[in-house]
């Protein structure tokens, strides 16, 4: 019975962590139609910055997490504006670029912080395991979990109630009318981006008590995200969050009952998706 | 490349090329035969991923997924079963082509973007699946000690045989591709990436089109698996990594998609900058990311249709300068 209480917890927990990653995939996919594949090396960057920030300057986690966020934030912003921009239109010349700078990040991490795992301490607080009527829940995991629901809702309301989100809806749904209308799509973009890499930094921080920070981190959880959001439907919240969780389910309880296949298992939800709703159990539009 | 084309400078061209490729090994040291072993394997893969991706219009991020399954897959059945070679090659070929089936059957449920991260996902979930199934592939360790075939008697652990083995594998490769991008078939396959939409209107099996080219270029990706395992004798997980699927579709790309030489040049430049640069640094991920942003950004043509368009301008250049001298050469 605790092997299934953990493992769900587990499994609930590489969700939120997962949505992290993938909300802010899916957001700038919608927007941008930009297959953004740098960000799994955010996600590494950012667990790598939060751990040096805790090392160097402040040794609490949830700080770490926002001024690593904000680095990763000022990063991608910094290469929308400077890489992507200048190729706007091209749609497959920018995922090339995301390649290549993904590889370019991937082997400045290993160059700085070297081959072996660098593991990231669990916050004091959230050490002991809490004791619910003789189980045991690691607290940090119970954590992840409310942060990542927390942020959903969060981005549900930036997205579905604020001018901000308007904005961005306005421009995932007719791009050319929201500029006619006077929306400044250009800085829309930067924000977006901004935002979305923010979101896989504090992912890859958060997850490093989980998860530590380890070259190839990027290149185990990319494919992950990418599931998620085929999954889920490109550009939706809602279908990243459910995908996530589904993702976050399959994948644990694969690793736990047939380690060897685990692998294999993603396959299935996506391939039964695929097959019978090419766009993504939410996706409005196919990608 | 049609017979018609063919003028008699280009035959000339063509028996000079021929003739030094025949001509290496018995001029050159082992290393440098073995370089080019290498690059007629990449250029095997470069040309196959350039079926899709510059005459089908669909970008493929998991072209290595080919290359390492048929690799795994001669490994595995060489060390574990103990087959002989003559048995093995063709179930790998062909097992990996039906794999190509159904990859293609679920990548193309989308295409442009969507092609694009189903192709990186699908690829990724078998790169995981070759680190971590440790009881058939080895995982980390890779599986090793597979020897080189021997067909009729000729020995390919012998680097000149190799060599001669690889180039008439290449030569057989693209003259097939280009029989294949040349054909009716293949103009509706470029009917298909320019206009779709008109495609379907003329009656065209869009999707069906693009399904056979996804088989076909699985198919040659295989062979170019095969030839990979036999070359180094070794298979691991990174063979089939995004790394790997990278490197060929950077070859395409520099050397221009959408024709036949640009693979070629494309994969031998990738192949020299590897060998070359991993010989002094061994920041081969970082270059192999800033040489696709640099192509990407500044020559998204490739270094073959570029020249060609230079040089039709230096000549056009010339023409005009002739015809306002009348023909004349300046002393």
């Amino acid at each position: 019975m605790q092997f299934w209480v953990i493992q769900t917890l587990n499994s609930l927990s590489l969700g939120g962590l997962l949505f992290l990653l993938s909300s802010g995939f899916s957001l700038i996919f919608g927007l941008m139609r930009i297959a953004n594949l740098t960000h799994g090396a955010f996600f590494m960057l950012g667990a790598y910055i939060g751990i040096t920030i805790m090392k160097n300057w402040v040794p609490n986690l949830w700080l770490a997490t926002l001024l690593g966020g904000a680095v990763i934030a000022v990063i991608g912003g910094i290469f929308e504006r400077f890489v992507l921009r200048p190729l706007a239109g091209n749609s497959q010349g920018q995922v090339l670029v995301t390649l290549g700078v993904s590889l370019i990040i991937a082997d400045l991490c290993l160059i700085v912080w070297g081959g072996d795992p660098i593991p990231i301490p669990t916050p004091e607080s959230l050490r002991t395991p809490l004791r619910v009527m003789n189980f045991m829940f690691p607290a940090y995991r119970l954590a992840v979990v409310l942060i990542a629901i927390g942020t959903a809702i969060g981005l549900y309301f930036l997205i579905e109630r604020t001018r901000l989100g308007a904005m961005i809806r306005a421009g995932v749904d007719d791009m050319q009318m929201a500029r006619g209308v006077g929306i400044p799509v250009s800085r829309l973009f930067t924000t977006v981006f901004c935002l979305g890499a923010a979101l896989a930094g504090m992912g890859g921080i958060i997850g490093g008590p989980i998860l530590s920070a380890y070259p190839g981190l990027d290149a185990d959880m990319l494919p992950l995200a990418l599931i998620v959001v085929i999954l889920g439907g490109v550009g939706s919240l809602v279908g990243a969050f459910v995908g996530s969780f589904i993702i976050g389910f399959v994948y644990t309880f694969g690793i736990a009952l047939l380690p060897d296949l685990a692998y294999v298992i993603l396959f299935l939800p996506m391939i039964i998706v695929i097959a019978f709703r090419p766009r993504g159990l939410f996706g409005k539009v196919s990608a | 490349m049609t017979a018609g084309v063919l003028d008699k400078t280009k035959l000339a061209w063509w028996a000079v090329l021929a003739a030094a490729l025949v001509a290496v090994p018995f001029l050159m040291g082992d290393f440098y035969i073995n370089l080019l072993s290498q690059i007629f394997i990449a250029v095997i893969f470069a040309a196959s991923l350039n079926m899709l991706v510059g005459y089908g219009g669909l970008t493929s991020l998991g072209h290595a997924s080919y290359l390492g399954v048929a690799a795994y897959m001669s490994a595995w059945l060489f060390l574990k079963m103990g087959w002989s070679h003559l048995v093995i090659a063709p179930i790998a070929i062909i097992g990996t082509t039906l794999m190509a089936c159904a990859f293609g059957w679920i990548a193309l449920r989308a295409t442009g973007l969507g092609f694009m991260m189903l192709t990186l996902a699908l690829s990724q979930v078998l790169w995981g699946l070759a680190y971590r199934w440790v009881g058939v592939t080895d995982g980390d360790n890779g599986l090793r000690g597979l020897t080189r075939p021997a067909p009729f008697g000729i020995d390919l652990e012998n680097t000149t045989a190799f060599y001669f083995f690889a180039l008439i594998v290449t030569v057989v490769a693209l003259a097939m591709i280009s029989r294949f991008v040349h054909s009716p078939f293949g103009a509706a396959l470029k009917g298909t990436r320019d206009q779709p939409r008109r495609m379907s209107a003329l009656g065209h099996n869009v999707w069906m089109i693009r399904w056979l080219t996804f088989v076909y270029s699985g198919f040659w990706g295989a062979v170019a698996g095969v030839m990979f395992v036999y070359y180094n004798k070794y298979i691991h997980p990174t063979s089939m990594a995004l790394t790997s699927s990278a490197e060929g579709l950077l070859g395409v790309i520099a050397g221009g998609s959408g024709t036949l030489a640009g693979p070629v040049v494309g994969a031998a430049i990738v192949v020299l900058l590897k060998n070359y640069v991993s010989g002094y640094v061994e920041r081969w991920n970082m270059l192999l990311g800033f040489v696709f942003v640099f192509i990407v950004i500044f020559m998204p043509e490739g270094l073959v249709p570029g020249m060609h368009r230079l040089w039709n301008k230096l000549r056009a250049r010339k023409a005009v300068r002739d015809s306002n001298t009348g023909g004349r050469e300046k002393a």
